[in-house]
């Protein structure tokens, strides 16, 4: 029994050297299967790429959605389009690089630029406070707000035709707390998921429904007989590029970009091609469109 | 607005693309499988070694990994090596470090239980005919081990093919990544799209899934004899 147990701990011993030295090859494998991706990687190291660096590499990364249409979205052909695709072409011409793109969520945008991943995020990012604290906004190329869409037949045009009214609202909305303090007399109906939001709206179990303008134009579109009677309302907020935090000469780089597209009205342009074939004629592009970062 | 929403699934390359995300799924799993299966057999035989450093280090990766969401453990690896070590690892390989990591584990515990199923008086019969200890695992502990095995590495396997569509959210666009693109760029003109396309992702899935259950009941059949 004695010998059994000695030649136990000699086999585990052996087990264990050899569970490191796999592991130890496992690595090693996976780095030698993803050469060029780490080669042109390790170079960045976790720390912001600056301008020139891009350029030398000649190619920028930009993070945008796969999956949001009209902002970011792949067409059945597999190439990115939208709304920010469009600007990010055009920051990879001027700059007179390759733009990679890389598919992003919406929770995980802040650690891509964190980590360096990519050195741009362009993914209907809207600028709050909490996030400045993380990363570094540009100027705005898009705004939202609040809107409005109610059926055809009793469509409300003002904010006050709704006092007395249903309005049906996504919980943890701005839609909900904008209306809970700027208009107590509005009475919500509050829905856990916008689908069922718009949902009740089909039914008829409201007047009305308030979230994202862009959500509500988009939903009007697909759905005939109700139309947008309110396109901006409440405070507005803005969206814009964002890079790693202290990344100032690429922050700086974009704004200038973004002022000098402003002279030939570029963000216009812009929308006619990917948010006017979405949004149709019913919506205004000044409702959304920022042009040269100039909020007004 | 009448056409039938299958009809997205032929438009453009859609249909190849899915396929191509189905590959990227079926590449990652099986790496990570293969791997997991190698290491985890080798885990199994030191979780059953009574020595209670070793069982307690092992207990201890077991559990954790076991208690974390894959979630989890992919934002650790692909974000979280980033910014401990400054090394940038690409989706795909964080992806296959996390299901191997995982894969590991559940194996290795499958096959520290189905060691611990063969009764001592296996062993014992074996040392008696006068079988060297080398005799005994190949000839009498590895055939029954691996036999009351291959259900539960087979439950395993399909767990983490499915598993890897959590993946998308490191930024590597699988199959189920695609599906979502192609439903939400039909959005507005085919609404019906999602059904078609989810209906051909767990098409997919099962052509994947289906063929390893199958290896797995002929095996069994075959060892039973």
């Amino acid at each position: 029994m004695r010998k059994s147990g000695k030649m136990v701990t000699v086999t585990a011993a052996i087990l264990a050297a050899g569970v490191l030295a796999l592991t130890g090859c496992q690595a090693n494998a996976n780095a030698g299967g993803d050469t060029a991706a780490t080669k042109t990687e390790s170079e960045s190291k976790g720390t912001a790429r600056s301008v020139q660096q891009i350029k030398d590499s000649g190619t920028i990364k930009i993070g945008v959605f796969s999956d949001k249409k009209p902002f970011g979205y792949v067409d059945e052909n597999g190439a990115y389009q939208g709304y920010d695709v469009y600007f990010a072409e055009r920051i990879g011409k001027d700059l007179g690089v390759e733009v990679e793109y890389v598919p992003v969520e919406a929770a995980s945008r802040v650690e891509y630029l964190v980590t360096a991943k990519v050195d741009i995020i362009l993914a209907n990012f809207t600028v709050t406070k909490e996030r400045a604290e993380q990363v570094d906004f540009a100027l705005p190329y898009m705004k939202v707000a609040l809107g409005v869409v109610s059926p055809d037949g009793a469509l409300i045009t003002e904010a006050d035709q709704l006092n007395g009214k249903t309005l049906i609202v996504s919980k943890g909305t701005t839609a909900e707390t904008y209306f809970t303090e700027n208009q107590p007399e509005v009475k919500l109906l509050k829905f856990d998921q916008y689908s069922e939001a718009f949902n009740a709206l089909l039914d008829g179990r409201g007047d009305a429904l308030s979230t994202d303008n862009t959500e509500v134009l988009a939903w009007a579109i697909e759905n005939n007989g109700f139309t947008v009677g309110i396109e901006s309302l409440g405070s507005l907020d803005t969206i814009a590029p964002a890079v790693q935090k202290g990344n100032t000469e690429l922050k700086d780089w974009l704004d200038n970009e973004i002022k000098t597209l402003g002279e030939e009205e570029f963000f216009h342009k812009n929308y006619e091609a990917t948010l006017a074939p979405v949004y149709g004629e019913a919506a205004d592009p000044e409702n959304l469109v920022v042009e040269a970062g100039v909020v007004e | 607005m009448q056409d039938l929403g299958i009809s997205v699934l032929f438009q453009g390359r859609n249909f190849v693309r899915l396929i191509e995300g189905l590959l990227i799924t079926l590449r990652i799993s099986f790496i990570s499988v293969g791997i997991s299966i190698f290491l985890g057999v080798l885990l199994g035989m030191l979780m059953s070694i009574k020595n209670p450093v070793i069982k307690a280090i092992t207990r201890v990766y077991l559990e954790a990994v076991r208690i974390m969401p894959q979630l989890v453990l992919l934002f650790l690896v692909y974000f979280g090596v980033t910014k401990a070590f400054k090394v940038h690892l690409s989706g795909e390989v964080s992806a296959i470090i996390v299901f191997s990591i995982w894969g590991t584990a559940e194996m290795g515990d499958l096959v520290r239980g189905a060691l611990a199923s063969i009764p001592k008086h296996q062993y014992e019969s074996g040392m008696a005919v006068g079988l060297t200890k080398l005799q005994i695992y190949l000839y009498i502990i590895i055939p029954q081990t691996i036999r009351h095995l291959i259900p539960l590495a087979i439950n395993l396997i399909t767990r983490m093919i499915k598993t890897t569509s959590l993946i998308a959210l490191i930024g590597v666009v699988e199959v189920v990544k695609v599906g979502q693109q192609i439903i939400e760029a039909a959005r507005l003109t085919e609404p019906s799209a999602a059904l078609w396309i989810y209906g051909t992702i767990f098409l997919l899935y099962f052509l994947v899934c289906y063929p390893i259950s199958l290896l797995s009941a002929k095996l069994e059949k075959i060892w039973q004899n």
